[in-house]
């Protein structure tokens, strides 16, 4: 127990408690063997440290004495304050922290309501592209032109003379007897309106509804060949979207339907316009008045316009629309929207195939 | 008896842990500083745990012996609680630039740094003293802390004669130093 022993001895110098001969025979050790220094000085600076915890857990408790006296005799006051005293005391404390906040929150308002007035006047109605098909009157028009001639010479018995369309767009059956919904503006000033379905089969259609504001146009096919459709696969429903929906569209933004993936963006379209939605989707020139389907086969929209300087901004008039129009000219007009959709729970291969027949390219010149 | 006198007395009863001492101090500087951490975002409560710490960095500094007045108690105290306090508002992301006052302070930041580690070195030892468990701890705290003679430490924990407590003791002490030191070198 040589250990014990040296501790025993390293403990007693530091009390003092050696004799002096002692003293001087345990200085020499320490002097010629660096190994028992080293553990004196260890052990001293850790009997120190021991000694120091005991001395500042006496002070403490000295401490917390005087406190309790101090307290005792109300020169210091522990109370928790209360009632009003405390909204008086937050008010002091935070009145700094409040007053930097408002400031902010008035600066933010102010400057909020300025950029949002500017930008309001500035882009009223000036990065909305129609999506119709105008290109067809500069190439594709004269090419059909020319075919239609070449057709019609060479053609032993031409069906129809093939239609000179100016602008071409896409439009859908809301009902199976021949309504067909589309935009407002896809028909503006058009004299002549037929409906191409993806066989290529063509049907003169009019306008029996036009409604600038909210973009909405429904055609009616007067064509005798058009045969009746009984059960339209989707559905239109009247009451609003959710935010975040996946929807999907077909549309003619060449002479092939074209489908489409995006989701509902924002319950409000352009400017704020709560008759409309905002959709992220990718399309072109021609998509204009293609159906907005969800996932349950519900036509929630159709697709008017895209912002100019944004990508995948585009908006679609709500559902909704259609019923006002309904009731307007249900006087003249009898038309049944469908109830239910057939295609709810059908993947998307299978309800693309049932709804691309009751998809229509409408033309016009 | 001038201030400084009278402050000598009061910080030599200080090192001897004198209450009577302690509670002079007390008396004379809580409010002080009470109402300058409140005016800076504190409550009471912190105010206590503040001025406290500061009291324990003045108590350190006059028991090492080497402390000389360069001040008064009341400048002192108050520049460490006032160091300690915009600290621990800084750690809480409140500080408030309006504590820059024009009160007389003097420079504590050096004794502050070796008072934190003075801390960590003291808070080791206690955690090391709490892992070695009983009857080791209450041995040994009887022995080195209370000064008790072997002879009583065997009667008060039940061993045969004071060899035996000798012996345990002897171990408890050697554990406390090896997980004391192993924290230790391991900190610095």
């Amino acid at each position: 127990m040589d250990d014990t022993l040296l501790l025993d001895a390293i403990e007693r110098y530091k009390r003092d408690e050696m004799t002096a001969q002692e003293k001087k025979f345990f200085e020499e050790m320490r002097k010629n063997n660096p190994d028992i220094d080293q553990m004196a000085v260890e052990h001293t600076f850790f009997l120190n440290e021991l000694e120091r915890l005991e001395q500042r857990k006496s002070y403490k408790h000295t401490l917390d004495e005087v406190e309790n006296t101090l307290v005792n005799e109300g020169i210091i006051s522990k109370k928790q304050i209360k009632g009003r005293a405390k909204l008086i005391y937050l008010w002091s404390r935070y009145r700094k922290t409040i007053a930097v906040a408002a400031c902010i929150a008035a600066i933010v308002s102010i400057s909020t309501a300025t950029i949002v007035s500017m930008y309001s006047e500035t882009k009223q109605a000036t990065n909305l592209t129609p999506l119709v098909n105008f290109k067809l009157n500069e190439l594709n028009g004269k090419i059909n032109q020319i075919k239609n001639k070449i057709d019609s010479a060479t053609a032993a018995m031409p069906v129809k003379p093939k239609f000179a369309a100016q602008f071409s767009a896409t439009g859908f059956l809301i009902d199976g007897n021949g309504f067909i919904a589309t935009n407002a503006h896809v028909i503006n000033n058009a004299k002549n309106l037929v409906v191409e379905n993806k066989k290529g089969d063509q049907f003169i259609a009019i306008p029996v509804y036009v409604n600038k504001a909210t973009d909405l146009a429904i055609l009616k096919i007067t064509d005798t060949t058009f045969k009746k459709i009984t059960a339209l696969p989707y559905s239109i429903p009247i009451a609003s979207a959710e935010l975040g929906e996946h929807i999907f569209t077909l549309g003619y933004p060449r002479d092939e339907v074209v489908y489409g993936e995006g989701y509902l963006s924002a319950k409000s379209g352009y400017s704020g316009d709560t008759a409309s939605y905002q959709i992220s989707i990718s399309v072109n020139p021609g998509n204009s008045g293609g159906p907005v389907i969800n996932k349950n086969g519900e036509v929630i929209g159709i697709i008017s316009s895209k912002e100019t300087n944004a990508d995948g901004v585009v908006f679609a008039i709500k559902s909704r629309n259609i019923y006002k129009a309904l009731e307007e000219i249900k006087t003249s007009q009898l038309i049944k929207l469908p109830a239910a959709a057939a295609i709810k729970g059908l993947d998307r291969v299978h309800q693309i195939k049932k709804i691309e027949d009751c998809v229509f390219m409408v033309k016009g010149n | 008896m001038n201030i400084l006198e009278q402050e000598k007395v009061l910080l030599q009863g200080l090192a001897a842990n004198d209450k009577k001492a302690v509670e002079a101090i007390y008396r004379e500087n809580y409010l002080t500083i009470q109402s300058f951490i409140v005016k800076n975002n504190g409550y009471p409560d912190d105010a206590r745990d503040i001025f406290q710490e500061a009291m324990i960095v003045l108590y350190e500094k006059v028991s090492t012996g080497s402390f000389e007045l360069t001040c008064q108690i009341k400048t002192y105290l108050y520049s460490v609680c006032r160091r300690l306090w915009l600290k621990r508002l800084q750690q809480m992301q409140r500080y408030n630039p309006s504590a820059e006052s024009v009160d007389e302070i003097v420079p504590v930041e050096e004794e502050l740094d070796v008072h934190e580690k003075r801390n960590a070195d003291l808070i080791l030892m206690e955690n090391a003293l709490n892992k070695i468990g009983e009857p080791c701890k209450s041995l040994l705290e009887a022995y080195y802390l209370q000064k008790k003679s072997m002879p009583e430490i065997a009667k008060f924990f039940g061993y045969t004669n004071s060899d035996n407590a000798k012996t345990q003791k002897y171990k408890c002490l050697v554990r406390l130093k090896k997980i004391f030191f192993a924290q230790y070198k391991n900190g610095v």
